[in-house]
């Protein structure tokens, strides 16, 4: 019943669409800095807050380096505890795995806690296939479900949509899937978050089975760990007859104590809360509390593609915060839905083609989709090294194409400027060159930039790309090396020209 | 070969390059802050949730003033006597839902974040008591009270079932406003002991 | 001490007064500063479009250029962290050990302008003089990549008769971003008119950074939208003195000779 990203543009023309967007562009801004705002204050708070990052990233680095031993360690532990432990190559086959232990209990639905490790193989639609409906409980997921859309922030899917857009969908599709939204319903928070309450809680007390995913698993106790603020994530792990969680295997961590700086990071950096409101821990099964039945489906789909890159690799240690998307200039103006991705901003710009690899063109498009400022690795309470995983996916783009029979323009161009820039003799050359360009600007434009420096207006071709909203300042009469070349560096007597 | 093998496999192949050892520092301890149970109550009143503190012989009448009234599911073993309150074995989540609140013990309580952690024993009850009903009551000695997470890891058993609890059910998702009350307790009422 | 001031392509093409600015600066400073004349470009345009080959001569021409030198001077944020952090990933990638032991030289004796005044020189009082409204904007590599915290800040409050005014949302970044500007010149936009908007609300004249390739993206749409703030390199406002107030009548003369000159012709 929702949308899909398949068939989606490459980056720019999708984003070139969301900047039109006047009401997404205000709801973006409006979300982005609200959570940057309480994330910055809530991180001051913590005076160790680099040694607990650095705490953190060495965490989830030393799981991944023996992250075979650890996998091996977590599945006996889980056994131990009463889970059924599954192993899923792919989408598919995890997939598969969900449908059949869900028929195998003849039940039709299912209610789901929000995972990003299902959004990323399309449970809910192959479950469809299978005649079974998942139900998706967090609030935001139940708006994008509802809305028939497409998650656009990995904490907040619905980011995109304002209140009045909330309000409009809950009285439209409510009716259509239970209880229908009540008659007053207004467009404040909190009764919009009572509606869904109401509507939701008739799904909670008849579910029989629930899905999750899982944000830690510990290997040497075979816990699983969700965080969450709603009471869904709790409904679904304790009312149910089974649970089955999709868990992906790079959210492994060798030991309970380990959960100690994430528990600290990943709050204070998701949500700008010291602590969520609720966070479930459980070990298998226990007899008279919570399900009877517990599956675990580990899931690789791409990992260890991923974990295989020297560079990318480090992007593993995600803890799918968000903290990257909400101080992110670029996710802030064009939003998530042009990543076309459950995965968007800096890190889904690194993940997608770290999990899938560069070959389609929209995959290709992402590591580019960065003005390599910064601000996400600051954020990041992993330390992942976005900007150089994102200059180093770059490279696997441009290295995917080296083989081709007819090269780019782009890479025609970059060879002639490595060749032009591998002797200071070519550059020379090609500096006079422009400077007489400057002189033949200087001529005929119109334009001066503030101060009065000549400049070139619209150009035509690819220098539109610059031109259409950018003046251009025209190329000096002399370079810098000509000046220096004439005047000795300024020593002999060439005051002239030296602005002086 | 079977998925797992093969997993498996690929794990290992991807990380023919890496030595596995990481050295992993210890995470940096919150200096000193004090009273710890004053923090402790601050930071769970931030999250809009009411605390009231109390001497171990007010407590039942606390507690009794605390539930004005409500229907009232305690756990086997809460180890104070609420009047008209029913003791749950093993109510069916539409029993539970017919409740209006809860009265449970904790494990620990962590000043640092104002975080409560029930490990469902039977001072606590099974986790779906303390979930469907709207008002959860919560009693908190104040020698459970610890510094900060690292301090709780510690002490709770991981093989338990554990719910950590940080005020009343909450979320962001609408313009990434918070506001309490979604599906868990839309009230969570802090009893601090001592 | 032996320094060389490395201009960077965009300067030495495109914006030699700042380069001149350097020198002017750096010799009051009492530093005989020295341009290699084989230098060309850090190589920062090909590594992070991702044609790390093609970096490769230009890596090498750079080290070839700035071998012996104590301390390697660029007015360029970004193309001092190019030298310090990508110029490794480029020689790894070359599979040449002689240019990754060349690197390891050439790297950490790489200084942007700022650092090398208040780390190196030890100096934030240069003694310049600019009486003009001005707001600094810091870009991404010098504030990230670089880490100059508030070294240009430290010096630019010790210019007499500078009115320093923040700028709101500094440390934002403008959308330049190298190729970043072409290739997805839509959000490229979007974000250098929130950036020129957060200028014009400060009633600055003068726009500072320390990096030109900034500038020219922020500048070029104040330029276009007729926003009446010049742009100007950090630099500049370093070297310039009452004598050069004086003689120029204000700091915007090279341009306009330039235009002038164009214009005579």
């Amino acid at each position: 019943m929702s949308g899909t990203f398949v068939g989606m543009p490459a980056f720019p023309t999708a984003a070139r669409a969301a900047l039109g967007d006047t009401q997404l562009r205000r709801n973006l801004a409006h979300a982005t800095h609200t959570i940057r705002d309480k994330r910055a204050r809530v991180v001051a708070e913590v005076e160790d807050w680099e040694e607990l990052r650095i705490a953190g990233a060495a965490v989830k680095e030393a799981a991944l380096r023996d992250l075979a031993t650890h996998l091996e360690t977590l599945e006996a532990s889980l056994v131990r505890a009463g889970a059924t432990v599954h192993w899923a190559r792919d989408a598919e086959e995890a997939c598969a795995i969900v449908a059949s232990v869900t028929r195998a209990h003849g039940a039709d639905e299912v209610v789901k806690v929000k995972s990003m490790a299902t959004q990323e193989i399309g449970l809910n639609e192959a479950l469809e296939a299978e005649g079974i409906a998942a139900w998706e409980t967090d609030l935001a997921e139940l708006i994008v479900q509802l809305g028939e859309d497409l998650p656009s922030h990995i904490l907040v899917p619905a980011i995109h949509r304002n209140r009045a857009e909330i309000r409009e969908i809950f009285r439209r599709r409510m009716g259509a899937v239970g209880r229908p939204a009540p008659e007053a319903l207004t467009d404040e928070p909190a009764v919009l978050a009572g509606a869904a309450r109401e509507h939701l809680r008739e799904k909670f007390l008849r579910a029989r089975v629930a899905v999750s995913g899982a944000n830690f698993a510990v290997a040497d106790t075979g816990t699983l760990v969700v965080v969450e603020s709603e009471g869904n994530g709790r409904m679904c792990l304790t009312l149910p007859e089974v649970l089955i969680s999709v868990v992906g295997i790079e959210k492994v961590v060798a030991t309970w104590d380990e959960l100690d700086p994430l528990l600290r990071l990943l709050p204070r950096s998701s949500t700008g809360e010291r602590m969520n409101p609720y966070t479930s821990t459980w070990s298998g099964l226990t007899p008279g509390d919570g399900p009877q039945e517990v599956h675990v489906v580990l899931l690789d789909n791409g990992r260890t593609r991923a974990l295989a890159d020297e560079v990318g690799r480090q992007a593993l240690r995600c803890i799918r915060c968000s903290a990257c998307l909400n101080v992110c200039p670029v996710y802030e103006r064009v939003g998530g839905h042009a990543y076309g991705s459950v995965y968007p901003g800096p890190i889904g710009a690194i993940l997608n083609p770290l999990l899938n690899g560069v070959s389609d063109e929209q995959t290709a498009s992402l590591p580019y989709a960065s003005s390599l400022c910064g601000a996400c690795f600051e954020v990041c309470p992993v330390r992942i090294d976005i900007p150089s995983v994102l200059v180093d996916q770059r490279a696997a783009v441009i290295d995917s194409h080296r083989g081709d029979r007819v090269p780019k323009q782009e890479a025609l161009a970059m060879k002639a400027a490595a060749w032009t820039f591998a002797d200071a003799r070519r550059l020379r050359w090609a500096e006079r060159a422009s400077g007489l360009a400057g002189r033949v600007l200087g001529r005929f434009s119109r334009t001066t930039l503030p101060g009065g420096r000549t400049a070139a207006g619209r150009l035509p071709g690819p220098a539109a790309g610059w031109t259409g909203a950018r003046d251009l300042p025209a190329p000096p009469r002399e370079s810098f090396r000509q000046w220096w070349d004439r005047t000795d560096g300024g020593r002999d007597g060439g005051r002239q020209g030296d602005g002086s | 070969m079977s998925a797992r093998d093969e997993i498996l496999g690929r794990v290992r192949a991807a990380l023919a390059d890496v030595a596995p050892a990481v050295d992993v520092p210890t995470a940096p301890r919150v200096p000193n802050r004090g009273d710890l149970v004053a923090l402790f109550v601050e930071r769970v009143e931030d999250y809009r949730a009411t605390v009231t503190r109390c001497a171990p012989g007010d407590l039942a009448d606390v507690v009794v003033a605390a539930l004005d009234g409500a229907t009232t599911v305690v756990p086997p073993r809460l180890g104070i006597a609420v009047p008209g309150a029913v003791v749950d074995d093993g109510l069916s989540a539409a029993e539970l839902d017919r409740i209006d609140a809860v009265v449970t013990r904790a494990r620990v309580g962590i000043a640092e974040t104002g975080t409560i952690v029930l490990d469902h024993e039977p001072d606590q009850g099974r986790r779906a008591i303390s979930l469907v009903p709207d008002l959860h009551v919560c009693i908190v000695d104040a020698s459970q009270v610890v510094a900060d997470v690292p301090d709780a890891i510690a002490l709770l058993d991981p093989a338990r079932p554990l719910t950590w609890i940080s005020g009343p059910s909450a979320t962001s998702d609408i313009e990434l406003d918070r506001v309490e009350g979604v599906h868990g307790p839309r009230t969570l009422h802090v009893v601090l002991v001592g | 001490m032996k320094v060389a001031l490395q201009v960077t392509c965009v300067n030495d093409a495109m914006f030699p007064d700042t380069g001149k600015a350097v020198v002017r600066l750096l010799r009051r400073l009492g530093v005989d500063v020295d341009f290699p004349a084989a230098q060309t470009c850090c190589g920062q345009p090909m590594v992070n479009t991702g044609y790390l080959d093609e970096a490769v001569p230009v890596v090498r021409a750079f080290v070839d250029a700035f071998a012996g030198y104590d301390a390697i001077v660029t007015p360029s944020g970004s193309c001092a962290g190019s030298a310090r952090h990508q110029h490794a990933i480029v020689a790894e990638r070359s599979g040449d050990p002689a240019l990754a032991k060349a690197v390891e030289q050439t790297a950490p004796r790489t200084y942007e302008l700022t650092e090398f005044l208040v780390d190196v020189l030890g100096v934030t009082d240069v003694g310049a003089y600019f009486p003009h409204r001005v707001t600094y904007h810091p870009t991404c590599h010098s504030l990230r990549m670089l880490g100059v915290g508030d070294r240009p800040r430290q010096l630019l409050e010790q210019v007499r008769g500078i009115q320093l005014v923040d700028l709101p949302m500094a440390t934002e970044c403008c959308g330049f971003g190298g190729t970043f500007a072409l290739k997805n010149a839509d959000t490229s936009v979007a974000m250098g008119a929130d950036k020129a908007r957060h200028v014009r609300d400060t009633g600055a004249e003068v726009l500072v950074a320390g990096d030109n390739s900034c500038l020219m993206h922020i500048g070029g749409m104040l330029s276009r939208q007729r926003a009446g703030v010049r742009v100007m390199h950090l630099a500049e406002v370093l070297a310039a003195t009452e004598a050069s107030e004086g003689d120029s009548d204000g700091p915007a003369v090279d341009a306009r000779a330039e235009s002038f000159e164009g214009d005579a012709r």
